[in-house]
């Protein structure tokens, strides 16, 4: 047998070796080294998942934007604490594994001071968990269905920034139905959701608040779950299911969608089904300002209401900033901004002035403890207005619906945030 | 449980109407498999790639959606041959394996330019087309004009197909390469032209389809993945490399999606279609028409 002597690596090459094992463990620009830089502040890096790619990619985009608008607008302002903000963010091509991959890399390997969250319910569940790992808060702007929220061992690091959760989105619509003058007020309501854990819980809450207030359900029972018509994401013709609806005559439709395909394909659909309901609503999509507009054609918006958090022209903090600034990059006018750049914006809000008031903001460990605790306890201010965190991380307001009147999406109710009267009945398809 | 024979009627019409939509955008798919063994799951990126190229031409040069085809369709066409030359000629083993990592690669390819392009945004053909936002009774229901255009349009193309297969000295050398590829070279017939004519035709097929695809919902750059799974069955079912099959198989996937939808419940709309996928393949794996028979056809 040959024996191999072993040879002396000289020293110069152990060094190097060495240097190039430290540089790809991260240094220097790991926060742990960065922390004690003197003289210089370090900059604080912020990662997000977001779904470029995939189902999820128009709204994903919309997060980017509003989270990118937030990095200009708090370094314009000398930073965080004085450091500048970085936002790095990574596709998830609207995939539940790659999100999780996504934020373990980010804080493994980008060594982010903090993490924001990605669009929907859907991804912000394996995320917060994969955050809540690693000992990071999880101030998210879009994911506030149940499922976030409830489970066997709820999270303490979740912190749903918008003003009311999702489950609620819808009840607003259902106690402004119920205000309309006896004389006026609908008869009959139709309900369908897609099956996702952000759509389908909101319009169960609208059943039930109508159901008790007399506005008999008349979705075809067969095949419903508790009188609401559930459609899978992968439907290859959404056709079925407004045909569905539009059978039932009903005089109220409230739709779970979760995108812009199913509310303009439903709303396509019941136009050529020559289907007029008085009222009708859809948990996402008419949110999407112009694009929405546009899928459907501008007439045909007229009177579609959707549960909303902020619209441009409410006089929030920070919010004609916000505006400004959101129309000078991506040019539009008020109606095409939308709701979720809007919402990504409000993260950066809340979390800057957690920091201001826990003033930490190294290690990254320490870092994210205090804004944990602050996010808990404190009051904060956002362009989507006050927010306050129960300790499960959910928000402590209401939504307020939004109207399309005449090509433009309004605040209608309540009484004391709207800007118009709601429109009621809806007029016919154009 | 009471059946409203007007929804049923109605969810058979669309179904057959949409089905018709379906199998433009899967012959492409079938045709190639058919030629090249060649298994195209960049398919459902090229119906999106045609429908965004009708949304250009319909943006830029204010042109209605159908008449784009007299533009997107050669324009598909040549970077179909294209993608044919540059991609799959070179596979010379194993072609059916590895044409589908290529192809996939290619997809993704197209999905990132067209992220470059257009915006992740989602965009919607023929937004305020008469024919996309007007219908027609029939039976107890209405049916979109778009979808009955979609479905005029796919036969017309298919029939050209037809024709083009079994009229044509073309179709002639097609069906030789589908036979034998060996012997068809032997009898002189250059079957890497064919191959790349029949890519060609296969990407034009779904500029064709894409556009119908777009004027019937709004799409985004990531809208292939749902499009390549459906089409892949579309094709297994009717059996790989027949058209008559793809034809048949789209309308059987849509009818019995829809009828199990407003009859029972959406939810079980796919369930259904699946384990109805899963008897035929068990008493014919070769699907409804497959390759034996579609050759002979």
């Amino acid at each position: 047998m040959t024996h191999l002597r072993p040879r002396r690596v000289p020293r110069l090459t152990l060094a190097v070796i060495s240097l190039l094992a430290l540089l790809a463990l991260g240094w220097p620009s790991s926060s742990i080294f960065a922390a004690h830089h003197k003289g210089k502040k370090a900059v604080i890096k912020i990662g997000v998942s977001v779904s470029l790619t995939g189902d999820f990619s128009g709204d994903g985009q919309s997060i980017l934007h509003g989270y990118q608008l937030w990095q200009s607008f708090v370094n314009h302002h000398g930073g965080l604490r004085g450091h500048k903000v970085k936002i790095i963010y990574k596709d998830d091509a609207s995939s539940q594994t790659q999100v999780q991959t996504n934020y373990a890399s980010l804080i493994s390997n980008d060594h982010v001071t903090f993490t924001f969250g990605p669009f929907s319910s859907l991804l912000t569940v394996p995320a917060s968990r994969e955050a809540a790992r690693f000992g990071y808060a999880f101030p998210e702007p879009a994911g506030g269905g149940p499922q976030v929220f409830q489970s066997e061992s709820p999270l303490h690091n979740v912190f749903f920034v918008q003003p009311a959760p999702v489950v609620d989105d819808f009840a607003s619509f259902a106690h402004w139905i119920l205000s309309l003058p006896k004389g006026k007020r609908p008869k009959t309501a139709a309900y369908a959701s897609e099956d996702d854990p952000f759509a389908h819980p909101q319009v169960d809450v609208a059943r039930k608040i109508l159901t008790k207030g007399h506005i008999k359900n008349v979705t075809p029972s067969a095949g419903s779950s508790h009188g609401v018509i559930i459609w899978p994401a992968e439907s290859p013709d959404i056709q079925s299911v407004a045909l569905k609806i539009a059978q039932t005559h009903a005089q109220v439709v409230v739709l779970g969608t979760t995108g812009l395909p199913e509310a303009t394909g439903l709303i396509k659909a019941f136009i050529q089904q020559h289907y007029n309901p008085k009222a009708l609503t859809e948990a996402s999509g008419p949110d999407q300002g112009s694009l929405f507009s546009k899928a459907v054609g501008a007439k045909n918006t007229e009177g579609i209401i959707v549960p909303a958090g902020w619209w441009a022209g409410a006089s929030t903090f920070e919010n004609k900033a916000f505006v400004k600034a959101y129309l000078k990059k991506f040019h539009g006018g008020l109606g095409g901004i939308s709701q979720d750049a809007a919402e990504a914006f409000s993260v950066g809000q809340v979390v800057a002035q957690a920091v201001n008031k826990d003033k930490v903001l190294f290690p990254a460990s320490k870092a994210n403890a205090a804004l944990i605790k602050e996010l808990h306890h404190g009051r904060f201010s956002s362009i989507q207005g006050p927010m306050k965190f129960n300790k499960l991380g959910e928000p402590e307001g209401k939504m307020f619906l939004v109207q399309w009147h005449h090509g433009r999406a309004l605040p209608v109710y309540p009484k004391n945030l709207a800007v118009r009267k709601p429109e009621y009945p809806k007029r016919k398809w154009h | 449980m009471l059946l409203n024979w007007d929804l049923i009627s109605g969810a058979v019409v669309l179904g057959i109407f949409t089905g018709g939509i379906y199998a433009l955008m899967a012959s492409g798919l079938t045709l190639t498999f058919g030629v090249m063994d060649v298994i195209n799951v960049a398919q459902g990126a090229l119906v999106i790639l045609g429908a965004y190229l009708s949304y250009a031409v319909e943006q830029h040069l204010h042109i209605d959606i159908f008449l784009s085809l007299l533009i997107t369709m050669p324009a598909m066409f040549l970077i179909g041959m294209l993608l044919e030359v540059a991609f799959i000629r070179p596979l010379k083993h194993e072609r059916t394996v590895f044409s589908i990592l290529v192809t996939f690669a290619i997809a993704l390819v197209i999905e990132g330019i067209l992220g470059k392009i257009f915006t992740t945004n989602f965009v919607q053909l023929g937004a305020n087309a008469w024919y996309v936002n007007q219908s027609f009774k029939i039976g107890g229901t209405y049916v979109g004009y778009i979808y009955l255009f979609g479905f005029v349009l796919a036969a017309v193309l298919l029939a050209g197909l037809y024709l083009l297969l079994y009229r044509t000295r073309f179709g002639f050398a097609l069906r030789a390469t589908v036979e034998n590829r060996t012997a068809a070279q032997l009898i002189g017939i250059d079957v890497e032209r064919v191959s790349a004519i029949t890519f060609g035709i296969g990407v034009s097929l779904a500029a064709a389809g894409g556009m119908a695809f777009g004027a019937t919902q709004t799409f985004d750059p990531g809208s292939h993945y749902d499009l390549i799974s459906r089409l892949l069955a579309i094709i297994i079912l009717g059996g790989m490399g027949s058209l008559a099959g793809a034809m048949i198989a789209s309308i059987f996937m849509l009818v019995v999606f829809n009828v199990t939808s407003v009859v029972y419940s959406p939810t079980w709309g796919t369930v259904v279609f699946f384990v109805l996928l899963s008897v035929v393949l068990l008493v014919r794996p070769q699907g409804f028409l497959g390759r034996a028979e579609a050759r002979r056809q």
